[in-house]
């Protein structure tokens, strides 16, 4: 945004507040409802003419857009964070931004389908659902939020356990594993025997040792603890990816940081099983109508409500600290007004060096992101619903599990007789990231090949041949992953 | 309803009062109730009395009554006025889906509503929309599922839409024994009528086989797939038509008939039997309850006798018109007086119609047994039998063998019937190949996991492929029981795993075992013995099934021959089925567990001269429990005491052992060792049984 536009803004009234928050992402809006809910004042900045920041969801042009611009630091007088002194009265902290996304690829394979791309709400942080039975989802219903949005249910998971690559439901509950017929009759039996031992973990009252998992176990990883009760490399498979949606290949471990533990493990099947026909509905997880954008929208629309005060389309160039006992006091915008606040909170994507106050060393990692817009679902008899490739089942260097989500054209995401299909993995490199994107693509084209050879069976050979692109559109993208290290429940790529 | 927590009980008090004032509420619309009930009155005003009560308390059976009857005022005063009923009818309905509300497990409700559709005044597809609702509220609940089939049938809904509506609510909740119980009904139905796409039996139960694997591997303590497989295993190997399959004198047999008590066996001869009222009986045995069986079906062709005179009767513990086991004896008085001659005689089976099973169904196949009597004509006819030589149950009067002549013991042979090929009971290459593949499944199951039902289920597999195979074996005796050991094992331990269910393991072991040491001629020669008492000359061929830890008995078709029977130190409760032993003349059965004399029932229809009761548990268990299972003797129209005591008494305190024994000519009787046993009923005893001569080892 120009400054020249921020600059015409009549001044915020009052000046003064309890809490400030700068960016409209999903934690910013949440803490933003709960502060106004509580009745303390609040502002709720974001230098976008949109809600939501890193988790809006957006129309075509606008998404391509918003990943471009934010692939270069936002402009800004000076080239490196620096703090002055001002006024004799506040120290100055100016914010700069990480460069969140690079490597964009986008491909417009059928420009004409896609009309004017204003049909389209794509998120920028997919593939993301709720769980029905966690916190996010409570907190859904506790805020009262649900009354600004609707939710509804992904179909179900599917898992790619198999070298040909078929789409095969995710045996996640009794009922699942009764239908299931993929895998043999021992592995069934061996797979409920599991969910019963959890069960009987956690229904296991203190002191009854012998229910319980043993302390050694949970602290250990969750894949050995799987190995110890003998189960198949596939049932494990299915465990470990597709219900407690490890990220990284738990069997080819070179940091400790990235072993799921037996009690996360236990903790995440726990979520997914609850989650699981919860509000009476199929599958674990729910995606909101009109995509993930929604969500903190809703929040910020909760806010309001109770008292906070919206300003969009409005950069903050700094933060203020007291000179004398150094606490934080305010922001100034670009419009050049100051705002003050003891309390400020900042969207993580942004950086300043202070005197008093260096960030801590963040571990950087990268996500992989892709999206794809087409014509025909994934899996014929299916429209929205989540799909896991585990480790290594794409290609012999995939070392964290690729999750998919598509979408159906109902949940105003598109055009009604389209999918978006959203692909997501956990990278160290962009190289490598890009490499996998393209393979997952590949994947996924073959799945829709496969559904038109099928169909060639019964229709014109010929006309295979002359068929529309079952792809539109496609882009790829590799984003900086700042991660907060708080206990969040396993949303994606929180 | 099911898997819902029990609410806690209000505080004491706080129900207390709560408890009265309804119960005053209910007691006053009760009692209004009742007054209009018995002045007829059906006015609107009474008919809301009732309509309060039973909304409640839908337990009120006389209130749905009263609501029928007023029903039926209302209707003959607005004849002709369709929707006048029509209202009527709705009114009712709307009663009783309220009264359902309070309690949806009423069967008063649940009936009225089957009683106002039966009237064909009201549409079905509210019906089928309120079940729905009921049935997602509670999947298993049995009245909605009993009201699902009724209004199925109202509507005629297609049997295949009503099957697909089971698969449905078993891939929501596989934990569904009605969902599963509806299932077996409607594939009987489908399967009963060849439906398309149900014509072929083996297709179908093949796919129900892995649907239920599936209920059943993924949680082996959900006991309701397990029921449905034990249905479909049923279905597998029960032989739908019934068929013959021994009978006495078996068939090719070459009899030895003599009128006293040792006919001289010879070279050829391959049994022997004495007829001392010079008659033989002709007993024929099917794999189940038949029916039908007269003269007119059963061919007898002999010249001892014209099949028309034959009477043929049911060997019935209940002498019910159907039995297992059916009889006729012949009259030997001319033959007998004659010189010695063979006789052959031919019996055909199912040349005409009308045996036929329970259900209908006609015989599988035609049998015809054949075999030879030679009547031995004797010179010394008329010795005296006054007295008897007292039977001694002692094992130095049992004999492997006669030293002197060094002749083996004679086994009496059983033939089980071979049946002609094409007509063979469930033995195809499917029904083979479904056993053995069930019984792959359940040993991995087993190998993974430690499952009661499992076990059970493996146990009653291998019986059933051993029971298929012994019937595709020509002849089916020659068959080797080669799951045997693996099915004692399994009950065994059974036995020791679920006490709770101990005593039909036990049984299903005793079976087991008799199946083993009865299944050929062979094996039953190893608990073949000469009785021979050395003050006497006479021998009886005995078959000690003693020490066996038996607690019933079984397989008797393999041993209509036997004459003498040694039962003695097992476990026996009951005798249920020795009733078709028509040739048993001795019986042992000291220390068993034998708890009354009810339980010794079947003796009553046996030729019984011998029998050795001590040390059972009679008068040891003040509560009869045989009473309930069997048809009680006083339920029975027996004729009045035809003796007179001097204590009225006895026969009061008696009953049962009087309605035993009047019917029993025994000369030897031992008894001692059970509770019931004092002088008084000793002296009780003396008085019934007139032909007596033993009694507890004592010369009378």
């Amino acid at each position: 945004m120009a400054e020249d536009d921020a600059s015409s803004y009549p001044p915020i009234e009052p000046s003064t507040f309890d809490l400030i928050v700068i960016g409209t992402g999903l934690s910013g809006s949440i803490l933003a409802a709960a502060a106004s809910a509580v009745g303390k004042s609040a502002l709720h900045i974001d230098p976008n003419p949109f809600y939501g920041s890193h988790y809006a969801s957006l129309t075509l042009h606008e998404f391509t857009s918003f990943l471009t611009a934010h692939s270069a630091p936002l402009p800004h007088p000076n080239t490196q964070p620096q703090f002055q002194i001002e006024n004799n009265d506040y120290i100055v902290a100016e914010l700069t931004t990480h460069t969140l996304y690079s490597d964009i690829e986008v491909t417009v394979h059928d420009p004409e389908a896609l009309g004017n791309g204003k049909k389209f709400n794509l998120d920028l942080a997919g593939p993301r659902v709720l769980y029905r039975a966690d916190s996010a989802t409570e907190l859904v219903v506790k805020s009262g939020i649900e009354q600004y949005m609707e939710f509804r249910a992904v179909d179900g998971t599917m898992y790619v356990g198999s070298s040909e690559g078929r789409l095969d439901a995710v045996p996640d509950s009794r009922e699942a594993v009764f239908k299931d017929r993929t895998m043999s009759l021992k592995e069934k039996n061996q797979l409920t025997r599991f969910f019963k031992l959890v069960q009987s973990h956690l229904d296991a009252t203190e002191g009854d040792e012998t229910a319980r998992i043993s302390p050694e176990d949970l602290d250990g990883p969750f894949a050995d603890f799987l190995n110890k009760m003998r189960l198949p490399e596939k049932i494990k498979s299915i465990i470990l990816y597709a219900i407690s949606m490890a990220d990284y290949d738990q069997d080819n471990l070179h940091d400790d940081n990235y072993v799921l533990k037996t009690k996360d493990g236990i903790d995440r099947l726990v979520i997914y099983q609850k989650s699981v026909g919860r509000f009476n509905a199929p599958g674990a997880f729910l995606y909101p109508q009109y995509g993930q954008g929604e969500l903190p929208q809703a929040f910020c629309r909760r806010a309001a409500v109770k008292g906070c005060i919206y300003v969009l389309r409005m950069p903050v160039l700094a933060l203020l600290m007291d000179k004398t006992n150094e606490q934080y006091k305010g922001v100034r915008l670009a419009s050049g007004q100051m705002v003050f606040s003891s309390q400020i909170v900042l969207d993580p994507c942004y950086n300043f060096t202070s005197p008093i106050y260096s960030r801590p060393r963040i571990r950087r990692e990268k996500v992989a992101r892709g999206i794809c817009i087409i014509r025909k679902s994934l899996k014929p008899d299916s429209s929205t619903f989540v799909v896991v490739y585990p480790p290594r089942s794409l290609h012999p260097e995939q070392m964290t599990s690729v999750r998919v989500l598509q979408v159906a054209g109902n949940l105003n995401v598109c055009p009604s007789n389209m999918y978006v299909v959203y692909f997501a993995f956990l990278c160290f490199d962009a190289d490598q990231g890009k490499r996998l994107l393209h393979t997952t693509m590949s994947a996924l084209s073959s799945l829709l090949a496969d559904e038109n050879s099928e169909d060639s069976s019964s229709s014109l050979p010929e006309k295979t041949g002359t068929s529309e692109p079952s792809i539109l559109w496609n882009a790829f993208y590799i984003q900086e992953l700042i991660k907060v290290s708080t206990r969040v429940s396993p949303i994606y790529f929180s | 309803m099911h898997g819902r927590p029990r609410k806690a009980p209000k505080p004491e008090a706080e129900a207390e009062a709560a408890s009265a004032i309804k119960a005053e509420k209910l007691r006053i619309l009760q009692s209004t109730f009742l007054q209009n009930h018995l002045n007829k009155i059906y006015t609107k005003e009474a008919l809301d009395v009732s309509a309060k009560l039973l909304e409640s308390n839908p337990e009120v059976y006389t209130g749905w009554n009263y609501r029928k009857l007023a029903v039926e005022h209302q209707l003959s005063q607005s004849e002709s006025d369709p929707e006048a009923a029509k209202n009527i009818f709705d009114e009712e309905l709307r009663v009783v889906e309220s009264a359902l509300r309070t309690n949806f497990k009423s069967y008063g409700a649940w009936h009225h509503r089957k009683w106002v559709l039966s009237k064909g005044q009201s549409p079905l597809d509210h019906e089928l929309r309120l079940l729905d609702k009921f049935q997602k509220a509670d999947s298993r609940n049995f009245h909605a599922w009993n009201y699902r089939r009724f209004v199925a049938e109202l509507m005629k809904t297609s049997a295949e839409k009503e099957l697909q509506y089971t698969t449905n609510m078993i891939e929501t909740n596989f934990s569904n024994y009605s969902a599963w119980h509806n299932r077996s009904a409607i594939l009987s139905h489908l399967l009963k009528k060849k439906a398309s796409g149900f014509e072929s039996q083996e297709k179908v139960l093949t796919e129900e086989f892995e649907l239920v694997h599936q209920a059943i591997f993924t949680d082996p303590d959900d006991q309701s797939g397990w029921f449905y497989h034990l249905w479909l295993l049923q279905q597998t190997v029960k032989p739908e038509s019934p068929f013959l399959i021994s009978s006495w004198p078996p068939h090719a047999s070459d009899l030895m008939v003599a009128s006293d008590s040792s006919p001289s066996s010879s070279a050829s001869s391959t049994a022997s039997y004495v007829s001392k009222t010079r008659t033989l009986p002709l007993i024929l045995y099917f794999d189940q309850l038949v029916k039908g069986v007269n003269s007119s079906t059963i061919t007898v062709d002999s010249e001892l006798c014209s099949s028309t005179n034959l009477i043929w009767r049911p060997v019935s513990k209940n002498t019910a018109t159907a039995a297992q086991a059916w009889i006729t004896e012949l009259t030997l008085l001319d033959a007998m007086s004659g010189a010695s001659k063979a006789y052959p005689i031919k019996i055909s089976i199912g040349h005409s119609e009308g045996v036929t099973s329970l259900s209908n169904v006609q015989l599988l196949a035609t049998s015809q047994i054949a075999f030879t009597v030679n009547i031995e004509k004797r010179a010394s006819d008329n010795a005296n039998e006054q007295d008897v030589e007292e039977i001694l149950w002692t094992d130095g009067n049992f004999h492997a063998s006669e030293i002197h002549h060094k002749e083996s013991v004679p086994v009496h042979p059983f033939t089980l019937l071979s049946i002609a090929d094409e007509k063979k009971p469930p033995s195809s290459t499917w029904h083979v190949n479904t056993l053995l593949n069930e019984i792959t499944l359940f040993r991995e199951l087993l190998s993974e996991i430690s499952c009661k039902i499992g076990k059970l289920t493996l146990a009653r597999l291998l019986t059933a492929y051993d029971s298929i195979m012994m019937w595709k074996t020509n002849p089916p005796c020659a068959y080797k029981f080669v799951h045997t050991e693996e099915v004692l094992e399994l009950y065994s331990d059974l036995m020791k795993s679920d006490p709770s269910h101990f005593q039909y393991y036990k049984d299903q072991h005793s079976s087991a075992v008799l199946q083993k040491e009865t299944a050929s001629n062979d094996s039953l020669s190893k608990h073949s013995f000469f009785y021979k008492n050395s003050a006497s000359a006479s021998k009886v061929t005995c078959l000690r099934l003693n020490s066996m830890s038996l607690s019933r008995i079984g397989f008797i078709e393999r041993l209509l021959w036997v004459q003498m029977l040694d039962l003695s130190h097992n476990e026996i409760r009951t005798i249920d089925g020795l009733e078709a032993l028509q040739l048993l003349r001795y019986l042992n059965l000291s220390d068993n567990k034998i708890k009354s004399f009810t339980a010794l029932e079947p003796l009553r229809q046996l030729p019984l001269e011998v029998l050795n009761i001590s040390r059972n548990e009679i008068g040891s268990h003040s509560i009869d429990t045989t009473r309930y299972l069997s048809a009680s003797p006083l339920s029975h129209t027996y004729s009045n005491p035809d003796f007179i005591t001097s204590d009225p008494d006895d026969i009061k305190n008696y009953w049962e052992a009087y309605i035993l024994f009047k019917g029993l000519s025994l000369t030897q009787l031992d008894i001692a060792g059970n509770q019931i046993c004092d002088d008084k009923f000793i002296s009780f005893l003396v008085k019934v049984l007139t032909s007596l001569q033993w009694l507890n080892g004592r010369k009378l």
